[in-house]
């Protein structure tokens, strides 16, 4: 026991392959065949990329750190679909590059509040929203209405995102910058919202 | 129909038994007896940098805890899913499961909503228990508009007041829950004129309410006729249309002079959703109670 137990012990490189080896079967197992199924990997019915103005939205709830107290991720408890809607299934976020699903949640889940409020709402409520919620603890992000979108790079965004599989078409490309350009961060991010989790619906 | 392909499944199943009769065999491996094998407590020849190691056994709690982690591990793969497309044998999955929920939920609810739809509003609105209810559905539903006390905000309604846009009675507050209302003010600064004609209409607005603008009121009066199309002669309001009445000093968009000139200037758009599709016809009926009893 000794000898061999030494071998390993004293021999930094052959350990280093050995805890590789080890800790890939998790990933292997668990991972690794969620590239080749269909649940995973198929859309579903009715899912469509985000477009050039929700795209950016989606940056800036990204640069902002909405998903640090949002989470987008309903999972399929009665307690939660009361409150949110329909679960959420994995063909949702096939076009999602990063997934925003988040692991904890300050402020409420945000996989279903597309169309759930209006978008005047999301503009009181994102300026400050004790105008509305005098109990919430979420800060105001009054610069939004300020900050308006050049577009110059979310042509590029797309092309990288068609890249890892998103149906984006030259059309959408090349539009990108002139569907974007002049409308405000906050016009961008309201849309982006009012977008979330429309394809599936679920009557509580 | 997302069945995983036999590939896969052999695939799972491979590496995750290897792995729990991997860990067997090493913890039967560690523990036999061997050739070169020291006394227990007496130090093994491997040191390094100084340190020394000492043969000392595994703790049999260990050993015991160890085995017993494997056997749950085995006894769960074949009750539960795990092992690639094996369904296990009980054949549980997660929406089952939430699926069960729901059907036992139902069981309890559905039965008192449905009493509670047989009731008319007026009477339901009296019944304590069927409020606390409609409370409930206010406080998941609409608080984040409406306020959780009902009181509004700024643009949002005040519901515990007697005025209303649409109406006041049972069934419009239903239709209002049940098909949501879209209200639209126009932009009416091309059609009255420069800023200080738009003062001045908000000068006669506010002296409908018995207070005093900046502007000349009367000059405002002339102008104040492209306004009635929607808030009536008497500036009253309309309810088919939602047009507010300007006489009661209740003011959804701010009551002070410059907001009654902005709302004046750029309009004004409001939208309350529709929840036919996101909740039951019952509940909603139950909603339009507890609303319905707020306001007297």
């Amino acid at each position: 026991m000794a000898k061999t137990h030494e071998v390993v012990e004293k021999n930094i490189g052959l350990m280093s392959i050995f805890i590789i080896i080890i800790i890939s079967f998790a990933g292997l197992a668990k991972v690794l065949p969620l590239f080749f199924q269909n649940e995973t990997t198929q859309p579903v019915d009715g899912l469509k990329p985000h477009n050039a103005l929700a795209l950016e939205g989606r940056d800036i709830y990204i640069r902002e750190g909405c998903h640090t107290c949002h989470s987008q991720m309903i999972r399929p408890f009665r307690a939660e679909t009361e409150r949110y809607g329909h679960y959420s299934v994995a063909g949702e976020s096939v076009y999602e590059h990063p997934f925003l699903w988040g692991s904890k949640r300050t402020g409420p889940d945000l996989a279903r509040v597309g169309k759930r409020y209006s978008d005047e709402w999301h503009l009181v409520h994102l300026i400050n929203p004790r105008n509305v919620v005098p109990e919430s603890n979420m800060p105001g992000y009054p610069w939004l209405v300020d900050n308006l979108l050049t577009g110059d790079n979310t042509g590029t965004k797309m092309k990288a995102l068609r890249l890892v599989g998103v149906p984006y078409t030259d059309k959408d490309i090349a539009g990108a910058q002139q569907a974007v350009a002049g409308r405000s961060e906050m016009d961008a991010l309201i849309y982006y919202l009012q977008n979330l989790g429309t394809v599936l619906a679920f009557k509580r | 129909m997302n069945e995983m392909s036999s590939f896969w499944s052999t695939w799972i199943t491979c590496i995750v038994l290897l792995n729990i009769f991997g860990c067997l065999w090493l913890l039967w491996w560690a523990g036999r007896k061997h050739d070169n094998d020291v006394a227990e407590g007496k130090e093994l020849k491997h040191s390094f940098d100084g340190i020394i190691v000492i043969h000392n056994a595994m703790p049999r709690w260990w050993k015991v805890m160890f085995y017993a982690t494997i056997v749950f591990s085995l006894a769960y793969l074949a009750l539960y899913p795990g092992l690639g497309s094996f369904k296990g044998a009980i054949g549980w999955t997660s929406i089952k499961q939430w699926e069960h929920e729901i059907e036992k939920a139902d069981n309890r609810y559905n039965r008192i909503f449905a009493d509670y739809a047989k009731i008319g509003i007026e009477e339901l609105a009296k019944d304590p228990e069927a409020v606390k209810v409609g409370q409930r559905l206010f406080g998941n539903n609409c608080s984040v508009c409406h306020g959780s006390d009902a009181h509004g905000a700024i643009g949002f309604p005040n519901l515990t007041d007697t005025d209303w846009l649409y109406g006041g009675d049972p069934e419009t507050i239903k239709s209002s829950i049940t098909h949501g209302r879209i209200g639209n003010m126009p932009a009416m600064a091309a059609a009255i004129g420069d800023e200080t004609a738009i003062i001045d209409v908000a000068a006669h607005v506010l002296r409908l309410s018995g207070r005093k603008g900046s502007g000349n009121a009367e000059a405002g009066k002339a102008n104040f006729a492209l306004c009635i199309a929607c808030h009536g002669p008497d500036a009253n309001g309309n309810k088919t249309l939602g047009a507010p009445n300007l006489t009661d000093n209740v003011w959804l968009h701010g009551r002070d002079e410059a907001s009654i000139v902005a709302t004046i200037t750029t309009g004004k758009s409001g939208a309350m959703p529709a929840f036919r599709n996101a909740l039951s016809e019952e509940k909603i009926h139950v909603l339009s109670a507890y609303v319905y009893s707020l306001s007297k």
